[in-house]
């Protein structure tokens, strides 16, 4: 009964960071209908930053903040240069600028700081067992900041003027630039903010996998297959779906298929969401004006 | 009329070229010949699925992986003929195919990508796992004889295994041509451009949509046949998420909507990774991403939409003298 409460623990822990991606995913999804393939090499170019920062001597959350800062720049600088040309241009060319910027990022990060498995610091310790002994200080730690982030950006768009404008810009463009939003700059600052949430989330899962230049791609994976479960078209539901699928990865992983088939639970979740419930648990059904 | 048959008679014109090759090449040279049409192969199913159908596929190398262990799996377990294997890695392909595509396709947008993107990934975990290491060889991989020329045909190995994959892959472009330019092909463009008034003439969109991702998740596997036939090795790490991002980015190269532009893809696919590696031995991978990019931006039909723009233009004057 312990090992499963372990399991189920450090499945909410690594479900936090999925939950994260996922609504970074869903937040670009809902306002330009492109699913970002780079999100997790943006996040893992974020992490080296941070890296980085802190071999230089920086502390750890200075470092923490500068990088959440310098890539929400970055998120900006994507959609300003390489999505805003390709806006209204068919889907192929979207996923193809995505993949290419993937690759673009993933060999840079191999280039300059190498391919080899490298050691990330955690910035929380206790000097006693936790609960118990059922989670690490990193585990804790890790998954309050996640829910910190997510309630901050639950906040922000819920309570802020500037929140209400987004949100309308990602519904309907057209009503709300008749409304005097300013759309391409909404869409501007929903890429820096799902940059930003990504790197948060690189650096808080970088202490548990290590980080290479490919630290992500299994976790954009489980991302994706939480975005979906919890419905592509709901912020909500994608974090509640990235901490399902935590927890389901962990169960799955420690009594089932065993943790060499983890990565196929991520596709045998998808296909099922997709044969069941294709909204998703929070989604809702998409009626098409023809 | 005329155009079909400017296509009959330059489709064997390559092909007569490729034949020929094969009496005038090094054993180095036809081995990157073979790999050459068997990528054209399996981005020519992608062809007919992106370019004709509109849906998007990022995990073609799965396709590919199930193709090529299914021939590996029956030539070194089951001593089987390497010729009689390529059909049943067609049919387990397309199975495959029909699957995957059945829950992702009854959707619109991304739901393929998204799917397929997983399957790649998912595909090497699956190839390497223990309990089906007594068929998979597991992280090892399979090792199978090599082929030879059928009838004492005084032919060298390498070139019958260039031979026999150009015949097949001959076969596949044929099938996708007469697929593409009758009743199924128009359907398919159909969906590509107007799904809403394609479903109103009566078109089953899901039906048509997973059947073709079932054509293509075909080509792609008896490509993936092939090559088993020519390395004679297959091990899951061959098969890893890179391989089908490689096949997606040949696609664009080669034009989405260019059945000879395939050859285009095929020849980049293979013939890239050397090149890349030389402009930067450090990131080869940008050299791809950077490529890929240029090529949305630039020639979003690749190399195949530019030579039907210039054949179209070359066509043009003749008609202005009748």
């Amino acid at each position: 009964m312990n090992g499963l409460l372990h399991q189920i623990s450090s499945g909410i822990a690594s479900g936090a960071i999925y939950a994260s991606v996922s609504l970074a995913l869903v937040m670009i999804y809902q306002a330009t209908h492109h699913v970002n393939f780079a999100q997790g090499e943006m996040a893992t170019l974020s992490t080296f930053v941070a890296l980085t920062l802190i071999h230089a001597g920086v502390p750890f959350w200075a470092a923490f903040v500068i990088t959440v800062v310098l890539s929400f720049g970055l998120g900006v600088a994507v959609e300003r240069v390489l999505m805003r040309p390709v806006m209204n241009a068919p889907v192929l060319t979207s996923v193809g600028v995505f993949i290419g910027l993937l690759l673009v990022i993933n060999a840079l990060d191999g280039w300059i700081f190498g391919f080899t498995i490298k050691a990330f610091p955690s910035p929380f310790h206790s000097a006693h067992p936790l609960l118990g002994g059922l989670v690490s200080p990193h585990e804790l730690g890790e998954t309050g900041l996640t829910v910190v982030v997510l309630l901050l950006v639950w906040a922000f768009f819920r309570f802020t003027p500037l929140g209400l404008a987004m949100r309308a810009a990602a519904h309907n463009p057209v009503s709300a630039r008749l409304c005097g939003v300013n759309v391409s700059r909404m869409l501007g600052l929903g890429w820096g903010l799902a940059a930003a949430i990504g790197a948060a989330a690189g650096i808080m899962v970088a202490p548990v996998v290590f980080l290479d230049p490919n630290m992500m791609s299994g976790i954009l994976l489980y991302a994706f297959a939480g975005a979906l479960l919890g419905g592509v078209d709901n912020p909500f539901g994608a974090v509640i779906g990235g901490f399902i699928v935590g927890v389901l990865e962990n169960i799955f992983g420690a009594y089932i298929v065993g943790t060499e088939l983890k990565l196929t639970v991520a596709l045998i979740i998808i296909v099922a969401v997709l044969l069941v419930k294709p909204t998703g648990l929070f989604g809702r059904a998409v009626q098409v004006r023809v | 009329m005329n155009r079909n048959r400017s296509a009959v008679w330059g489709g064997l014109g390559v092909f007569a070229v490729l034949v020929a090759l094969a009496f005038v090449s090094s054993s180095y040279h036809l081995f990157q010949l073979t790999m050459l049409v068997v990528y054209a192969v399996a981005v020519l199913g992608m062809v007919v699925l992106t370019g004709y159908n509109g849906q998007i596929s990022l995990g073609q190398g799965a396709f590919f992986a199930i193709g090529s262990y299914v021939t590996a799996i029956l030539m070194a377990n089951y001593n089987w003929p390497y010729w009689a294997t390529v059909p049943v890695a067609a049919a387990a392909s397309a199975l495959m195919g029909f699957l995957i595509g059945f829950p992702a396709l009854r959707l619109g947008g991304l739901y393929l990508a998204l799917t397929t993107f997983a399957l790649a990934v998912a595909v090497p975990q699956v190839l390497k796992v223990d309990a089906l290491s007594g068929l998979t060889g597991g992280v090892q991989g399979l090792t199978m004889d090599k082929a030879e020329a059928p009838f004492h045909l005084p032919l060298t190995g390498d070139q019958w295994i260039y031979l026999f994959t150009l015949i097949v892959g001959g076969l596949m472009f044929l099938l996708a041509w007469n697929l593409t330019r009758g009743r199924i092909g128009r359907a398919m463009m159909a969906v590509r451009e107007q799904s809403t008034a394609a479903e109103a003439m009566g078109i089953n969109l899901a039906g048509l949509k997973t059947r073709t991702f079932a054509v293509s998740a075909m080509l792609t596997g008896v490509a993936g046949a092939l090559s088993s036939i020519a390395v004679q090795f297959v091990a899951p790490d061959s098969f890893n998420f890179f391989l089908s991002i490689t096949l997606f980015v040949g696609l664009v190269v080669g034009g989405v909507d260019s059945i000879p532009g395939a050859l285009f893809g095929g020849a980049f696919v293979e013939f890239l990774p050397n090149i890349a590696n030389e402009i930067s031995k450090a990131a080869p991978g940008a050299i791809y991403g950077a490529i890929l990019i240029a090529f949305m931006f630039v020639m979003p039909r690749g190399v195949g939409g530019l030579l039907s723009r210039l054949a179209r233009r070359a066509r043009k004057p003749a008609v202005a003298a009748e």
